[in-house]
């Protein structure tokens, strides 16, 4: 790993309630040519029909994260400081392991490509001192790239949560969810 | 002779709309650009801040611009997206004369010059100098919005020029001088930050101003109460404290009825309303019988809500009050606006920090273009053509004869009714696609069928253009140097990034041409954009949009000055009324009487359907930009109708199925989306797309008495079940990678 800028004091925030469904996030992340101009953050109606709510869903940065434990090709590395790269591209055979192993359901396999890819928090951005780009545009900062403390200041009635409780299943993550002050975890059941 | 020379669809297929994507690996030089300029996104009020990435005269990407300080670094998908409309393989690149059964045939400047000056100067010898008329728009810069209002009256002799505005926020311009005497917001989006209370009417924040909701979110964060008023649940409804879903045309009556429950609980800062306002008596008289009972009977809202939302109101000890086109585009756009300054003087809560009311700026230069002087009433600095004074100094500035400054013109759709009627028989046309953007559009479009000579200045060709005699192709925002005022009444710098492509020339240059040729080139003498902005500086001196303080340098040095800045030591003005001294004759801020009166066409039996109009996050104003670029076009491909299940279940409509919808002006098929986020008696079509997938071909355009507006936001209508379904929408065929 080259010498980076990397603040490793900077977190990912993701708060729902603020998201707008505007999908400046995706247009912004497919700009990357590395993505080949496909977006790696995903905005969704939960249910058009009966509410105008969205959802965000980026790579939550797994401290243990099942994509690269189920992958068969050792594609997909977690660096040192937390961040869980897209598959290499050398390696990856594009089996989907990942894509069903994953229970934030971010992988995505680009069938054109034979590949799978997904997020790597905008490493060529974040190891030069920047933010991601997905947070940068955000217009309502739903997606916060910046300290813990930078976070309590700003929304003193939330709480940031990265531990998510899937059953008898227990995954932390480097991303956070902002939840209802007080809260320490999300229960995925 | 301005019918089209040929079909809309071999037009649509030589000129586009065609959808443009970067490369898959994108624009070669993204990495290692020459540049990096900062400058701001084209397209709305908000004036995001923003870095084109140029590479060989071509620009190549974008970066966030974090420094700037309105929205440091964020962007909408329309910001993200717009460095897509350079490079646009639709570009204008050559002028075009019309060609009967072929199209349009390339010209030169000189040939395409010569014909629109020989037919200006033939129509008006024949028909006098106000058969001539102009459209301009305010997506143009400070610079091209003063320069078109001195081409008009000094080259053109004409006064028959108004503009965009028009359909804009010409409403709350015209409340705002009635109030006040002045027209800009009162604050900078910080005063939201930590304001008690924020009332949004009529705005649709988040699709149509996405970052200022950053702003709105932060003072929710401090513990801000929101009410937001809408027909629809829109995004920045969801998480509201209160949601008055009003039933569209109606809200002079909701104001009106908060305004007699502040005074029935005494909820009133009667040291501010005894010593700084006039008008009080009157304006409470006039809604003495709005009780909430009246209230919810005539807005369809709960009375519970009213009452709540006014004992808010009434209780804060700040507040800002924020407003758009979903209040001001009425028959009654005026009285709502004036209905909302009502509530914000009643409290007192004006000139202070955190306490704020405001229009929030639809159109990039929204704020800016209205001031300058190419609007049928205007002069530069916001003063009155119809004013002796104003008329005689500007009359000096330009070097003119007071005696040969034309008087006031007719408005953008009056300037459509005398085409009809034969008083308007040539045109010309910048940044404005009325075909789109003005109600009754197939009325709009048999005007522009009849008049002898219409040319267009445009860098695309838009849906007007397909009627011009020339075609002069322009420059897009980043080829031209300028100034442009944010909806916070911030002036901030547009940069050149890089030069026209072609042929295409920029507008200013165009119009300085047209106007050596008409014989007035000693009075169009300029360098640079500096040049004519050092002009409207004098021009503005002294009037209530007072620029002359401002300079290229101070803009650069501040990145950015808040008008009015009368001097040069003049630090500029963030926050307006803090000294309660109001530019009205009076020096008092005025409350207006706006009783309730009904829309210009209300439902009956044979149409009894509410419809109302508005925008989409990922489009902007009639599509000329936005329906060129791919991924904006992606996300939302074409217009469908938002109807609510029980008024789908009534006419027996399922998801996804073509229903007519039919007015008292036509009727066009468009896919239902039964959604639970509107109200149970209203349809919603937005309205960026032309011909048959137009909302505006429904629109009645009643106009407001005063601001002359036409109403958009409420048409009767109704609708039928076809039995087929949509086709999924799959990207469009005419797509284009460069």
């Amino acid at each position: 790993m080259p010498v980076t800028n990397y603040k490793t004091n900077q977190e990912f925030f993701v708060d729902m309630q603020r998201c707008i469904g505007c999908k400046a996030c995706e247009m912004a992340c497919a700009e990357c040519e590395t993505n080949g101009h496909e977006s790696m953050i995903h905005v969704n109606y939960i249910d058009r029909a009966v509410t105008i709510q969205t959802t965000v869903q980026v790579c939550m940065h797994c401290d243990d994260p099942a994509c690269a434990n189920v992958c068969p090709a050792d594609a997909i590395s977690k660096d040192e400081f937390g961040v869980v790269h897209t598959a290499n591209t050398a390696r990856c055979i594009g089996c989907s392991n990942c894509v069903m192993a994953c229970p934030f359901g971010v992988p995505k396999k680009n069938e054109a490509y034979d590949l799978m890819m997904k997020c790597n928090m905008c490493y060529d951005r974040t190891s030069a001192g920047k933010k991601p780009m997905c947070a940068t545009v955000c217009p309502t900062q739903a997606l916060y790239y910046g300290t813990r403390e930078e976070m309590a200041m700003m929304r003193p009635n939330s709480s940031p949560v990265n531990n998510f409780i899937f059953g008898n299943e227990k995954v932390s993550t480097k991303v956070n969810i902002m939840m209802p002050k007080g809260a320490t975890e999300l229960r995925v059941d | 002779m301005a019918k089209l020379p040929v079909s809309e669809e071999k037009l649509i297929e030589q000129f586009g709309p065609h959808l443009n994507y970067p490369p898959r690996e994108g624009y070669a030089g993204r990495d290692e650009p020459d540049r990096e300029v900062k400058t701001h996104c084209c397209f709305c009020g908000m004036q995001c801040g923003m870095k084109l990435l140029v590479k060989d005269n071509r620009v190549v990407g974008f970066e966030p611009w974090m420094e700037f300080p309105y929205n440091q670094g964020r962007l909408c998908p329309k910001g993200v997206e717009r460095y897509l409309q350079n490079n646009h393989p639709d570009r204008l690149m050559h002028p075009l004369q019309r060609e009967e059964g072929v199209g349009f045939k390339q010209v030169s400047w000189d040939a395409s010059m010569e014909k629109t000056v020989s037919e200006i100067k033939r129509i008006q010898e024949k028909y006098g100098n106000d058969a001539f008329a102009m459209l301009s728009g305010v997506s143009l810069s400070n610079e091209k919005s003063y320069l078109i209002g001195k081409f008009a009256r000094v080259a053109l002799k004409t006064a028959n020029l108004d503009y965009n505005g028009r359909l804009c926020m010409v409403s709350a311009g015209a409340g705002n001088k009635k109030a006040f005497g002045l027209d800009r917001i009162s604050n900078t989006f910080e005063d939201l930050e930590r304001a008690e209370v924020i009332l949004i009417s009529g705005a649709n924040v988040s699709e149509t101003f996405p970052t200022l909701t950053h702003w709105i979110w932060r003072a929710r964060d401090y513990g801000a109460k929101l009410i937001v008023v809408d027909p629809r649940m829109i995004p920045l409804a969801r998480t509201a404290d209160l949601h008055l879903p009003i039933r569209p045309g109606t809200d002079s009556a909701l104001y009106g009825a908060m305004l007699k429950y502040l005074a029935d609980h005494d909820m009133l800062d009667h040291d501010f309303i005894d010593n700084h306002t006039s008008g009080f008596q009157e304006t409470l008289d006039a809604v003495k019988d709005y009780t909430l009972e009246w209230a919810e009977e005539v807005t369809g809202i709960e009375k519970a809500k009213i009452e709540l939302a006014s004992q808010w109101w009434g209780k804060a000890s700040t507040s800002f009050l924020l407003h758009a086109r979903g209040i001001e585009h009425h028959s009654k756009g005026v009285d709502n606006v004036v209905g909302c300054i009502n509530l914000v003087l009643a409290t007192g809560r004006i000139g202070k920090p955190y306490c704020g009311y405001g229009t929030i700026t639809g159109q990039g230069n929204g704020q800016g273009g209205r001031e300058h002087g190419h609007k049928c009433d205007q002069l530069p600095g916001n003063r009155d053509i119809t004013n002796p004074e104003h008329r005689k100094y500007i009359s000096g500035v330009w070097g003119i004869d007071e005696k040969d400054m034309p008087g006031k013109g007719l408005t953008a759709w009056e300037l459509i009714e005398a085409i009809h009627r034969g008083e308007v028989k040539g045109l010309i046309s910048i940044c404005f696609n009325p075909l789109v953007s003005l109600p009754n559009n197939n009325y709009v479009r048999e005007a522009f069928e009849k008049l002898e000579f219409y040319a267009c200045i445009d860098f695309f060709m838009c849906e007007t253009a397909h009627h011009a005699d020339i075609v002069f192709p322009g420059s897009l925002h980043e080829e031209e140097e300028g100034t442009v005022t944010s909806a916070e009444g911030r002036v901030i710098r547009i940069r050149k990034a890089v030069d026209c492509p072609g042929e295409a020339r920029p507008d200013t240059s165009i119009i300085l041409e047209l106007a050596r040729r008409l014989g007035q080139g000693d009075k169009f003498n300029y360098e640079t954009s500096e040049d004519i902005f050092n002009e409207l500086r004098v021009a503005s001196k002294g009037g209530t949009a007072d620029y002359f303080g401002i300079t290229y340098k101070k803009i650069d040095d501040n990145m950015g000055i808040f008008w009015p800045c009368p001097t040069l030591d003049h630090p500029g003005t963030k926050r307006l009324w803090e000294d309660k001294k109001y530019c009205t004759p009076d020096g008092k801020a005025h409350f207006n009487a706006a009783p309730y009166r009904e829309p210009g066409e209300v439902t009956d039996k044979e149409y009894p359907v509410v419809m109302t109009t508005g925008r989409v996050v990922s489009q902007y104003l009639s599509g000329t930009q936005t329906r060129r670029i791919g991924k904006l076009v992606d996300s939302f491909p074409e217009p469908k109708i938002e109807i609510h299940p029980q008024l789908a279940q009534q006419f027996g409509i399922r998801q996804d199925e073509m229903v007519r919808v039919s007015t008292r002006r036509g009727s066009a098929d468009f896919p239902a989306n039964i959604v639970e986020t509107i109200r149970t008696d209203t349809i919603f079509l937005p309205y960026h797309w032309p011909g048959k997938k137009s909302a505006n071909q429904f629109t009645p355009g009643t106009l407001d008495p005063v601001s002359k507006i036409p109403e958009f936001k409420v048409c009767a209508c109704k609708l039928e079940a076809l039995g087929v379904f949509a086709t999924p929408s799959i990207a469009p065929k005419n797509v284009a990678r460069n």
